[in-house]
């Protein structure tokens, strides 16, 4: 039998307060063993209070080709932003 | 795809690169820097792993407790660069699997450096020393290199390898600065592993290959040549500083150039190990192989068990 | 010197110096890369357990000697691990159950080492602990992998087990240090452990679909320096540089 471990995407909560980012992946044969595997190989400099795995294969990416029509348009949307409004200087606390 | 398409494709690309825009894993990449990819970094992930050998021998042999925590946590350093690195080239397309077969039958390459023996404990401060001083020079530049994955790995492994050097030029000064036999053990160590690590520079630029598109890609900031000389300028007055001598009787500070002159380097016996004919090239291998064939069953039975597992898990939401 | 205290230290310090060394020999020879990692993590964890151990033996032998002295320059009949932490690499299987049947053991040793009355040892305990409940977590799932993965891993594992059962007894055994150490609220009394020890490892063996071994005669000698022949290949390694050139730094 040649069966390979499958890959495995590691998060890492740096410390409480901040979001769990991603450190990178590795192979394991089960979530178990990913959750163990990721906590040896990313956090042995106390980098992390929190570890997410979850399989690559779950993962649902976006493709780089769609990249115009999904995010351009949201490049003119200047309205969204606190600049886009004129506001004398001497309203305070806005 | 026609051709006239696909030109103007590789256009973009390389004008996204000149921009200092990153490659990511789903972006179009011309098949060329996939497989230049792919084979750096796979070779980069190879050395790291088998450079593990020569200092895993003296994990058990350490003189003390101190000295075997940090030479254990170097190793295993480098088991975890290993590990970032393959993981970096999987992003293209190729498994972690398919790579070791490449290194087992002896298709990849890795850093011939790790095909000298380490015969004594100073071998550890000259690989620390000089090999990760060497290392060091040919990967901060790879931080800023054009593949996102690669990028990101090597700013990690940087920032993991700065205690590596440091921890080689302790154990030579603490020898250099020992008992007249410590300091021979130290001077021995370096007779050894200077030439080998200016070879593991890379050859000549008049000699190198890929570095021109290399360059373009990134993957390369500065010459063979360059680096070298970096190298040997930062390398000899730390040399000088603990009292031991560069074995090399052409060594001379250039005034002009404002660096060392040095005599010449033996290509002939770098391409020789680089052929397979080093000291230990079969030992490295037959380890990596043993350890790999070995753990297959290890494997397997991992694998089975998770299958039960899921099996069961399944049957239970059923 | 308090000669009680400092054999009653050795005895808990050797066991995890030689259990280190062992997985230290894994370094760049494991099954995965992940597993290469995760074994000399174990190897760090203990090592950094023994230079507490040691370190404060030293002091209180107050003779000038040091940590690596105490670690390296004894003699093979001075060092008091149990015979079950030196036993060989033979494979995976048997680093497992070596290492399995060790951790339970040393996690309830060290939770009972919490209470001593010496703060040093307890302050020590309270750190391993952490690093031992993880061995212990990592050890317990591999039993449970090999034993109900493939029918190789099974033979492999159950054949490890029930090779290194014959040295799970003596774990419980008291030397004349723990019993003075026992009295004076310092030590733990381990023949207080042994129930416990043997339905838990009963219990996940079990559930690994291993079978328990039945043995009525069990090994002993390392507590009092009578070691089995694998110990003294170890030693050569570990005092190789020390015994070469003496009395120097490194």
């Amino acid at each position: 039998m040649k069966k390979n471990w499958p890959l495995w995407e590691v998060f890492v909560r740096s410390k409480n307060g901040l979001e769990h980012r991603h450190f990178g992946s590795l192979h394991a044969a089960d979530e178990d063993m990913a959750l163990e595997n990721a906590r040896d190989v990313y956090t042995r400099r106390n980098e992390g209070v929190s570890i997410w795995v979850v399989k690559s294969k779950h993962i649902t990416a976006s493709n780089p080709e769609h990249h115009g029509e999904l995010f351009e348009p949201a490049q003119d949307k200047v309205y969204r932003h606190p600049t886009f409004y004129d506001l004398p200087d001497e309203v305070k606390h806005m | 795809m026609s051709e006239e398409q696909i030109k103007n494709l590789e256009q973009q690309f390389e004008a996204r690169i000149a921009r200092d825009e990153k490659i990511e894993p789903k972006d179009w990449m011309p098949e060329k820097y996939r497989k230049t990819h792919i084979r750096q970094i796979s070779q980069h992930a190879h050395s790291e792993i088998v450079g593990m050998l020569p200092e895993g021998n003296w994990i058990t042999r350490a003189p003390s407790l101190r000295r075997k925590v940090a030479l254990l946590a170097k190793v295993q350093d480098e088991a975890g660069h290993g590990l970032y690195l393959y993981s970096a080239c999987e992003t293209l397309g190729v498994s972690r699997n398919e790579l070791y077969e490449q290194l087992h039958t002896g298709k990849a390459k890795y850093s011939s450096i790790f095909n000298y023996p380490t015969i004594t404990w100073a071998d550890m401060g000259a690989i620390g020393w000089l090999v990760d001083g060497a290392a060091i020079i040919n990967q901060v530049p790879l931080c800023s290199t054009s593949y996102g994955p690669y990028a990101r790995a090597m700013i990690r492994v940087c920032k993991e390898e700065s205690f590596h050097q440091r921890q080689g030029f302790e154990i030579m000064m603490k020898l250099a600065n020992g008992t007249p036999e410590q300091k021979e053990l130290a001077q021995d160590a370096l007779n050894r592993w200077w030439w080998p690590s200016l070879m593991m520079l890379g050859p000549t630029d008049a000699e190198s290959v890929h570095t021109e598109q290399s360059m373009k890609w990134k993957l390369k900031r500065k010459s063979n040549d360059d680096l070298r000389q970096q190298f040997i300028d930062q390398t000899v007055p730390q040399a000088d500083l603990i009292g031991l001598t560069i074995p090399d009787p052409n060594l001379k500070w250039n005034e002009e150039r404002g660096s060392y002159d040095f005599g010449e380097i033996n290509w002939d016996e770098f391409w020789q190990v680089v052929k397979g004919h080093g000291p230990c090239n079969k030992e490295r291998i037959d380890a990596r192989v043993n350890a790999w064939n070995n753990g297959e069953w290890v494997r397997d039975a991992a694998v089975a068990y998770a299958d039960k597992k899921a099996t069961k898990k399944q049957r239970q939401a059923v | 010197m308090k000669e009680n205290l400092y054999n009653y230290i050795l005895g808990i310090a050797d066991n995890s110096l030689i259990l280190g060394q062992r997985m230290g020999e894994l370094t760049g020879h494991g099954p995965s890369l992940e597993i290469d990692i995760a074994c000399t993590n174990i190897s760090l964890d203990l090592f950094g357990q023994v230079r507490s151990y040691y370190q404060y033996a030293a002091k209180i032998a107050g003779d000038g000697r040091t940590e690596d002295d105490i670690a390296m320059l004894r003699k093979e009949r001075d060092y008091l691990n149990v015979l079950l932490v030196e036993q060989p690499n033979t494979d995976f299987a048997y680093t497992i159950a070596r290492q399995y049947l060790f951790d339970v053991y040393h996690a309830m040793f060290l939770t009972a080492l919490q209470s001593s009355h010496d703060i040093t040892l307890s302050a020590i305990a309270t750190k391993s602990i952490k690093e031992v409940s993880y061995h212990q977590r990592f050890s317990s799932d591999w039993i449970k992998r090999l034993g109900d993965g493939t029918n190789e891993s099974k033979l492999k594992i159950q054949n490890a087990v029930n090779t290194l059962w014959t040295y799970t007894d003596e774990l419980f055994h008291q030397t004349e240090a723990d019993k003075a150490m026992v009295t004076e609220h310092i030590g733990v009394d381990v023949t207080q452990l042994k129930k416990a020890y043997y339905q838990k490892v009963t219990s996940l063996l079990t559930e690994a679909a291993l079978e328990v071994p039945k043995l009525k005669w069990f090994q002993k000698g390392g507590k009092s320096g009578i070691h089995t022949e694998h110990l003294g290949y170890l030693l050569s390694d570990l005092q190789y540089m020390q015994r070469t050139y003496p009395n120097m730094e490194w």
